[in-house]
């Protein structure tokens, strides 16, 4: 903190007011109300409640969609981030080693940052199209009858392609601002001392990167876990019928589509314990950084 | 170390290609007819279509959407991205200027009141959120859009951690002529932070722009549908006709995706360094 403040009694307050109105109107009230409804059982029509404990949570538990649901969340989210990871870094390494073109690589490949997630899914999906889609025919070639909507792996395929396709750029951005960091002597020790590219990247710019990588692992997962709703959406069109979806959609269903209030919300509770886990090892990270950096 | 690197140049124009290839393809898709592309599959020449199917998708009401234009979403997309930018910078600056420059009884209280909300995004409290904004009555309004994606402290982290690099010479120096709080923020730390304000309106423009649940949900009057919201009408239409309007779904795409894509292409390094510092 700062040696020298000001010394108000009231000033601050003025300052704070308006950023704590609407977070205690838009966050608290709501996520309240999110954890109140978890416990009863909502009449759809909104003719009262009824208090029935923990059962919205067992109920959500023990189906076994539900754990399907999750299942395909934590396979779509490790994939998505492993691609993304990977390309990202490779991306970056490249970039960083060229010296002409580099600023041109630079821009053409943070474009797609920009790209909103729905938008995403709608340029995905029609490429693959039945009718119109170059992918599908591409793939008809060796034997592959794709059908997105209809075919469970294939759907899941073109949901993480998009996801990845949509999160690189961001992947890259770090990456590349984190080698671009490591000062001109390590890079300069490490080229005298070891001849070998591939063991120079593992022995000392990998660890320089962990930080890096690390951050993203976890951004990485929070993006599939929720920014991807656009490009399922897009991809599912409101039916789930037998498509893979993530538990936050199944959230919005749930709430929005079935009406089932109480379900709805305990499932949302569930999901804000995961998001609180991975934020406090986010934290930690940050703090750990700051204090080495 | 002077010899070109075949490879690395060969792995990144395959990257530019990946990621940048299925943009052209749509632009150039969205300017044939709608049949040619039922027929031939999506396009990677410039088609005669251009003209008239953006004029239809950005002024013909009814096309699409029933009785909205693609016009008037561009513009409720722009007063969501702008408004959420605006409010998000002035909110954020003033919360950070009472945490890191005055001593104060809850502060500690009030930091974390405001940093608790950074564990929670919009997604999680759909539902209640929801239902609040109908409490209040803001359904189908700009405030009911804006509102909702304000309360979190994305903003306020960044604006605080710039401030505690300002050096403290400086308020000293500000004290002893006689300047007082508001002087100080309004003359001194504003106009010091004008290229960290300029990083977190990139980010945020872009990030109210590309918002689409929460628009989805609570705009139900077409009139304040935005462009995400409109692909989802497209889509909607989409079920059931005989051959869809694939030309019009791609010219939206195009339509929702070009503003973002200019403010990042064009204020790349603020933008990079607004992303890069988030983190610190």
């Amino acid at each position: 903190m700062k040696r020298v403040q000001f010394n108000s009694r009231f000033l601050p307050y003025l300052f704070l007011l308006p950023q704590l109105a609407i977070i205690a109107i838009f966050f608290y009230w709501p996520s309240i109300q999110a954890i109140h409804s978890s416990f009863y059982i909502e009449d759809p029509f909104g003719f009262g409640s009824t208090f029935v404990g923990t059962s919205n949570y067992t109920d959500v538990v023990s189906s076994s969609q539900y754990m399907r649901i999750a299942r395909f969340t934590i396979v779509f989210s490790v994939l998505v981030t492993l691609i993304v990871i990977s390309l990202g870094l490779l991306l970056a390494l490249k970039a960083d080693a060229v010296i002409r073109g580099q600023s041109t690589y630079k821009t053409l490949l943070i474009v797609v940052y920009a790209i909103a997630p729905p938008v995403a899914g709608l340029i995905g999906l029609m490429f693959f199209d039945q009718h119109i889609g170059p992918f599908v025919e591409f793939v008809s070639y060796f034997g592959w009858d794709m059908r997105i909507g209809i075919n469970y792996f294939d759907t899941a395929f073109a949901m993480i392609l998009i996801a990845v396709w949509n999160q690189i750029p961001y992947n890259f951005i770090f990456f590349l601002s984190g080698l671009q960091s490591i000062p001109a002597s390590v890079r300069e020790a490490a080229a005298i001392d070891c001849k070998s590219g591939t063991r120079r990247f593992w022995t000392v710019i990998m660890p320089l990167l962990a930080p890096t990588a690390f951050f993203l692992l976890v951004i990485n997962m929070t993006y599939s876990l929720f920014d991807t709703f656009g490009v399922i959406d897009v991809i599912v069109k409101d039916s789930a019928a037998n498509n893979p979806i993530t538990l936050v959609y199944k959230v919005y269903l749930d709430g929005f589509r079935g009406n089932d209030l109480g379900s709805s919300s305990a499932q949302s509770v569930i999901l804000m314990v995961v998001v609180l886990v991975l934020t406090m090892i986010q934290f930690r990270f940050i703090e750990r950084r700051v204090h080495y950096g | 170390m002077y010899r070109i690197k075949l490879t690395d140049h060969l792995i990144l124009i395959a990257g530019v290609i990946f990621m940048l290839g299925p943009l052209v393809v749509a632009f150039m898709t969205s300017t044939h007819s709608a049949a040619e592309i039922h027929t031939q599959g999506l396009m990677i020449s410039m088609g005669d279509d251009f003209i008239p199917t953006y004029e239809k998708v950005l002024f013909e009401s009814g096309g699409f959407t029933g009785q909205v234009t693609g016009l008037t979403m561009a513009m409720n997309s722009l007063i969501l991205g702008i408004g959420f930018a605006v409010g998000k910078i002035v909110l954020s600056m003033m919360a950070a200027y009472a945490i890191v420059y005055f001593r104060f009884r809850f502060a500690t209280l009030s930091f974390w009141l405001i940093f608790t909300t950074l564990l929670l995004p919009l997604e999680v409290r759909i539902l209640p959120t929801y239902k609040v904004m109908s409490d209040l009555n803001l359904l189908n309004s700009y405030q009911g859009l804006i509102l909702p994606l304000l309360a979190s402290a994305t903003g306020t982290f960044f604006f605080r951690q710039f401030f505690k690099s300002v050096p403290d010479e400086l308020l000293e120096a500000a004290r002893i002529d006689g300047a007082g709080p508001f002087k100080f923020f309004i003359d001194i730390l504003v106009p010091l932070s004008r290229t960290m304000i300029a990083a977190v309106f990139i980010i945020m423009f872009v990030y109210g722009w590309n918002q689409y649940l929460w628009p989805m949900l609570m705009t139900t009057e077409e009139s304040f549908y935005t462009l995400m919201r409109g692909i989802k009408q497209i889509l909607q239409v989409w079920i059931g006709s005989q051959i869809p309007d694939y030309n019009e779904a791609f010219a939206m795409a195009v339509l929702g995706m070009l503003p973002p894509i200019i403010v990042v292409v064009v204020f790349q390094s603020w933008f990079i360094k607004g992303l890069t510092e988030s983190d610190k």
